[in-house]
């Protein structure tokens, strides 16, 4: 859990200082290009000239961000369609959950890659379609244990003594599921991270100049040989990105786990 | 019978599971007094359950009950009001205690915030009032230190005293009427005894009815004036608790009598 939390506090610290802490301005050229590194440029330089450590720090910001919103945004739909569909059960709980089944039925990529493609590699397109792709998850990861929570005693006590449904629902039910939501939404940013440095490896990501992680590897792949830095940076980024919050996951199940009741 | 705090006539409550109705209590009829204690008695599954939480209109989860006949609290039929006014009426006008105290407690909040949301929802009293008020009424059912314990949270509470939380938390906005399902069911025999006086206690000082709900007799016995008792979703036979231990007239009810244990029997007679 420390190592996990550690690891969450740089990258955040990479988020909100970004171009403070870049030693350059990431669309900076300079003539050196595809140059080694040195002391001037710690990681070497792209095949335009471009500072590849500031670039990998700017462009984690990117998509660091992109990621945060879209789970952010994943999680608040699928907190709610869970809640209310898991809560109220019947014919608005079967409604709900297939809708989400032919949302879920697409694999991820095919689906971004058609949103994307079809209303054009924008930021907000991104989020939006990243949110979609993962709400039916966690929307089902918070629905399974609202179905057992709402038969237990504690809820009919509550409504015995005159609590409202919504009440009842909000703080009778939902504190009960928060663990396997915190510990799914850690998951999912580990998996949103690849989604969004693939589609933009792809070409679907957020436009160009603006560095980023999968661009950076696309840019990068032609001349892997030449700098090898250039492949190595931002694929070592994704990596500890997603590590980090696969780590956080397993802390926050661990951690969770013995919480008696 | 005027004056009746409770009078409930020709109840009937039908689940309906998947289409296929089942009648589980069969039109009885019953009253209970202003301040009276009541018991009922009766096997499991033999609808005591559904009947008491007919009365305060509650269905388990994930079910449907249909109910029919008439429940006329202080002369107010509750099956006619609609569930805004029903909330009203749970936990400030009849309230509940349930069989399972482990279960029955929020484990996540703490007891004085589970008895402050209750007070501020039913009282208006502000959060510090209903603080203060929480910790009266946790001193009331007997917790020790209440000031320190009000933060505390259900886990760090034994059964029993689990069982006099809920307790507070049902008297909290001195409900005329108390129904207590198979209350002490969960307990051990030493702690069933006390969280029984606590009720009598309560009862009393409270000036509240209180519907006593068991499979046990040797529970009934000592606690109330009179008795029903249910077999199979009716009422087989009711009257006072001393003369139905004297002298039943149903079979089931001479049943139900010879299976309480033998050496409980004699300490009560001695």
């Amino acid at each position: 859990m420390t190592i996990g939390l550690a690891m969450f506090a740089a990258l955040v610290l990479v988020v909100l200082l970004g171009p403070l802490l870049a030693p350059y301005s990431p669309s900076k050229t300079s003539p050196d290009s595809l140059a080694g590194p040195s002391a001037a440029h710690w990681l070497g330089t792209d095949s335009i000239g471009r500072d590849v450590l500031s670039r990998l720090i700017v462009g984690g910001r990117g998509t660091l961000l992109i990621t945060f919103v879209a789970v952010a945004l994943a999680l608040a739909v699928g907190l709610v369609l869970g809640l209310v569909s898991g809560y109220v059960g019947g014919r608005v709980d079967v409604v709900i959950m297939r809708v989400l089944d032919v949302v879920f039925a697409f694999p991820v990529f095919l689906l971004a890659i058609a949103v994307v493609a079809a209303l054009g590699p924008t930021l907000r397109n991104l989020i939006l379609t990243i949110a979609i792709v993962y709400t039916p998850t966690l929307a089902r990861v918070v629905r399974g244990p609202v179905l057992s929570v709402k038969r237990w005693d504690h809820v009919e006590a509550a409504r015995s003594v005159g609590v409202g449904e919504f009440a009842i629902a909000l703080r009778h039910v939902l504190p009960m599921v928060i663990s396997p939501i915190l510990v799914q939404t850690s998951l999912t940013l580990a998996n949103t991270i690849f989604t969004v440095t693939a589609l933009s490896f792809l070409g679907l990501g957020p436009p160009p100049p603006d560095p980023n992680w999968g661009s950076m590897l696309a840019d990068a792949r032609q001349f892997m040989e030449l700098a090898p830095l250039t492949v190595i940076g931002p694929a070592a980024a994704i990596v500890f990105a997603s590590l980090t919050f696969i780590v956080l996951a397993n802390g926050l199940r661990e951690m969770l786990d013995v919480q008696g009741r | 019978m005027t004056g009746a705090l409770l009078e409930v006539r020709d109840l009937t409550a039908t689940f309906n599971r998947d289409g296929v109705p089942s009648q589980v209590v069969n039109g009885i009829s019953f009253d209970i007094a202003p301040g009276e204690a009541v018991g009922f008695v009766g096997e499991s599954g033999c609808g005591k359950s559904v009947t008491a939480r007919s009365i305060m209109r509650l269905a388990p989860e994930g079910s449907s009950v249909e109910w029919s006949g008439r429940i006329l609290f202080r002369g107010q039929d509750l099956l006619a009001l609609d569930e805004h006014a029903m909330r009203d009426v749970r936990g400030r006008r009849i309230a509940m205690v349930f069989q399972d105290p482990m279960a029955s407690l929020n484990p996540v909040m703490t007891i004085g915030a589970q008895l402050d949301d209750m007070l501020c929802r039913h009282t208006g009293l502000s959060r510090r009032a209903a603080r203060r008020r929480a910790v009266e009424l946790l001193d009331l059912v007997g917790i020790r230190d209440p000031a320190h314990r009000a933060d505390d949270y259900p886990h760090q509470f034994s059964g029993g005293m689990r069982q006099r939380v809920l307790i507070a938390i049902a008297v909290s906005c001195q409900p005329d009427l108390l129904i207590a399902d198979e209350p002490t069911t969960a307990l051990d025999v030493t702690v069933q005894a006390q969280i029984l006086r606590l009720l009598m206690r309560l009862r009393r000082e409270l000036g509240m009815a209180l519907m006593l709900i068991t499979h046990d007799f040797g529970v009934i016995a000592g606690m109330v004036a009179r008795v029903y008792v249910m077999h199979g979703g009716d009422i087989v036979e009711s009257g006072a608790v001393d003369a139905l231990f004297a002298a039943p007239r149903h079979a089931y009810t001479r049943a139900l009598l010879d299976a309480v244990p033998r050496i409980e029997t004699a300490g009560r007679r001695a």
